[in-house]
């Protein structure tokens, strides 16, 4: 695999990681606080996503998607899903750190193993077809 | 029980939407061009694109799933919960899409699932 690619897959992956997570956490944050509750009625998800920080929230995912498409174009979707997967890590920080939620021994336990897949993941090469 | 039943359609709608994505991308081929113009002509090739237009259906759907789970659910349990979805999608890239998933991919997936799993207890 030449340089450039290399690096442009990283960037790409820490961008879908980045945003993932900053989207799921401005996107419960304006769930939790602000949008009101969701039933069955399409009116109480309308309302909810024009609320300032689902609407944030939808934005970044919005970035995540793009980013995740672009990334896809190139590298193997086993290989762009256990990578991506440290998301799932830094989600558990931010929703200890802002939505004082209580993440237990088991899922902490949890989230190094994820670690431990995502590096041996990442130690492989990111494009498996003709030109890798 | 009812944030089973939401992770279950989040599960199910992720993975048709991953695997349509992921084929669509790979019939475009690698992106190269990251100008304004080239970003267009991307957009226009794949904005009709049946597999894409479904994925994004898909992806809709477990969206609004999501948005529910986060009301009843921790965040910390429903993102890895979802990742439920990863060990089905590594099987399905091998025998749907045909990629070569070498072992230390498949373990590495291993672990990652088996640490989604200790995440949601």
């Amino acid at each position: 695999m030449n340089p450039r690619l290399r690096w442009k897959t990283r960037a790409f992956a820490a961008i879908v990681i980045l945003s993932n997570a900053l989207g799921n956490l401005s996107l419960t944050w304006g769930l939790r606080y602000g949008a009101g509750e969701l039933t069955a009625s399409p009116l109480t998800f309308l309302r909810a996503i024009f609320s300032p920080w689902v609407s944030l929230g939808i934005c970044l995912l919005i970035a995540w998607l793009i980013s995740r498409m672009f990334l896809l174009s190139w590298a193997d979707l086993s290989y762009v899903l256990p990578v991506t997967a440290f998301g799932y890590v830094l989600t558990a920080l931010l929703s200890r750190m802002f939505l004082g939620e209580q993440v237990t021994a088991a899922r902490w336990a949890g989230t190094l193993l994820i670690m431990a897949g995502v590096i041996l993941v990442g130690l492989g090469n990111p494009h498996t077809g003709d030109a890798a | 029980m009812k944030a089973w039943g939401l992770l279950a359609v989040i599960v199910a709608s992720t993975v048709t939407a991953d695997l349509l994505q992921s084929h669509e991308m790979k019939r475009h081929g690698e992106i190269q061009d990251f100008r304004p113009s080239g970003l267009r002509s991307v957009f226009r090739k794949l904005a009709g694109k049946r597999n894409l237009i479904l994925a994004v259906a898909c992806m809709a759907v477990s969206f609004f799933a999501f948005m529910a789970l986060v009301q009843v659910a921790d965040l910390s349990f429903a993102v890895p919960a979802s990742a439920a979805s990863l060990v089905i999608e590594t099987v399905l890239a091998r025998l749907v899409l045909k990629e070569h998933v070498d072992s230390r991919r498949w373990i590495g997936a291993a672990l990652v699932a088996g640490g989604v799993w200790l995440l949601a207890l």
